[in-house]
């Protein structure tokens, strides 16, 4: 059986989404800036719809909403954008070691630009501390900017009392809601939200579409752009917009809030199946990430003794990904779970699934089998798992290096 | 990047996988890498009289290519002497599996894992030679 339970990393569109989509490749092609003729019109009412779709379920206005090519361009216009802006007013930046990588690289970058960039450390549940925030707040901070949902181990942050601080520090905050976005309930409003960023493809939508948030009133936020050109988006982001992929994103973040009441509570019930059946059978099982503040479809577990990117090739028929270095590029473990301090051979060790809307109970059933007879195996295979039941632990031997 | 099939063969086929008596004066170990790198080979190696290397065994905490390089390393040795056995290079690993080139340190520990278990035997020997009782040696 092959199983997909890699939904973190992106998600199998769904075929209402892809129905939506359709007519506006062949049929309304039209361009949505072209004023003139109905070709135009209509694209530009699909827009307007998925506008609507998309503010709705944050809590916004549609004219909040500004579309982009994904979360790292939403990201990278919120962070350097603002940036450029406000640097009259100050030039100091607040995030946390946990972001994605589109959130930490913009921040890099400004380092080497003149801005001073803090990165809060998080505790070893991976959530910030919001009295160290408070005081990283100083009279020259511009923007705070930290993720609902991490996409790697599912913690979620407290981002309405980090918005609560910083509307009271007059500080713009930033959110970064790609695994949250019509998953978790957000407003905007509520939660005083300045920008925030979402992504299609995290919720059954196509690839190559996102939205940023841009808060218009109280105060008016606004954002030098990434991309010059036509002045599209009020500016902040030209270029012809992508109506079709615009489409699937409505309809993705329409179906979302119609399911809003049943589907996360679904999403969690078989991530909390797995993890019964897998801590059920296996001993040296760890979670990580913060046992109930967490996005619903995510589990993220160290198997201690075994390595990751064996443990994927064992079970080479589910799709699942991995903090450990093997099944990295640049051979460095997770940088999240080493901002937990996890310790580097239980990154190494770390599996992290993730349930989307087309997972089923006999998937989560049939991967707890795989994973329990692959971890076993593994298990006697392993030189570390010998040493632990003769009562040694590896973590006191000293080891040579090569 | 898909698994290579005589790596998925060394996952689901392991040859030569469990431990031998770590005390016996003709076993050898070898134990190389670290966990917080992801890599720990463990090679041993079991002599005859003749230093004719007549059984090996592994175990590998590490992904399917250190496990698979490891796995290989266990069926050359054995038949060789202890001399020939320094003769196996990390690239003629490499080039049996197919290694990738971001797989290659995988073959390289594989190597040192055969060195480390012969110099044990070769410490052994000259510990018993200088009338020193054989101490084991985690390497």
């Amino acid at each position: 059986m092959k199983v997909y339970l890699d939904n973190n990393a992106t998600t199998r569109v769904d075929p209402l989404v892809l129905e939506a989509m359709l007519p506006y490749f062949c049929e309304k092609f039209g361009n949505a800036a072209s004023r003139s003729h109905s070709f135009g019109w209509e694209a530009e009412e699909a827009v307007k719809i998925g506008r609507q779709q998309v503010a709705e379920l944050i809590g916004a206005a549609a004219d909040d909403i500004v579309f982009t090519s994904g979360a790292t361009e939403g990201n990278n216009i919120a962070i350097k954008g603002v940036a450029a802006m406000y640097a009259d007013k100050g030039r100091h930046i607040i995030t946390q070691a946990t972001e994605h990588k589109a959130v930490i690289d913009p921040g890099k970058y400004l380092e080497q630009h003149g801005y001073r960039v803090t990165f809060l450390p998080v505790d070893h549940y991976g959530r910030i501390d919001l009295q160290q925030l408070a005081d990283a707040i100083k009279d020259d901070t511009i923007l705070v900017s930290v993720m609902h949902g991490n996409n790697e181990i599912g913690t979620l942050q407290p981002i309405a009392e980090i918005g609560k601080l910083c509307k009271a520090r007059g500080v713009l905050f930033h959110t970064d809601c790609c695994q949250t976005f019509g998953k978790v309930p957000i407003n905007v409003q509520e939660m005083g939200i300045d920008l925030l960023t979402c992504s299609a493809h995290k919720i059954h939508g196509p690839k190559g579409i996102g939205a940023l948030y841009v808060r218009r009133k109280r105060p008016r936020v606004r954002c030098e752009p990434v991309l010059h050109g036509g002045g599209h988006e009020r500016g902040m982001r030209s270029g012809t917009l992508n109506v079709p992929g615009i489409v699937g994103l409505g309809r993705a973040a329409e179906l979302c809030r119609l399911h809003m009441d049943t589907e996360p509570v679904r999403l969690a019930g078989l991530r909390d199946r797995l993890w019964r059946g897998l801590s059920s059978q296996l001993d040296h099982l760890t979670l990580n990430g913060h046992p109930t503040e967490r996005t619903p479809s995510n589990l993220n577990a160290s198997f201690a003794y075994v390595e990751g990117e064996s443990l994927m090739m064992g079970i080479s028929e589910i799709a699942v990904s991995s903090g450990s270095a093997c099944t990295s590029a640049s051979l460095e473990p997770s940088y999240v779970l080493k901002a937990l301090g996890v310790g580097d051979d239980l990154a190494h060790s770390s599996i992290r699934f993730s349930v989307g809307r087309f997972n089923t109970e006999p998937e989560i059933d049939y991967t707890i089998d795989r994973v329990v007879a692959a971890v076993r195996k593994l298990r006697a295979m392993s030189p570390l798992y010998e040493m632990a039941q003769e009562g040694i632990d590896p973590h006191k031997v000293e080891w040579a290096r090569r | 990047m898909a698994y290579g099939d005589k790596i998925l063969d060394h996952y689901q086929n392991p040859r030569n996988v469990g431990t031998l008596d770590r005390n016996n004066e003709n076993v050898g170990t070898g134990i190389v890498g670290a966990p917080e790198c992801g890599d720990v080979l463990k090679l041993q190696i079991l002599v005859d009289e003749n230093e004719n290397i007549v059984d090996a065994k592994f175990k590998t905490f590490g992904c399917g290519s250190a496990i698979a390089s490891s796995s290989l390393a266990t069926e050359w040795v054995k038949g060789r002497t202890l001399d020939n056995a320094l003769q196996i290079k990390n690239t003629d690993i490499v080039r049996e599996l197919a290694l990738p080139p971001v797989k290659i340190h995988c073959s390289v520990l594989a190597e040192d894992a055969i060195r480390a278990a012969v110099a044990d035997l070769k410490a052994k020997r000259d510990a018993k030679r200088n009338g020193q009782p054989a101490t084991v040696e985690a390497k």
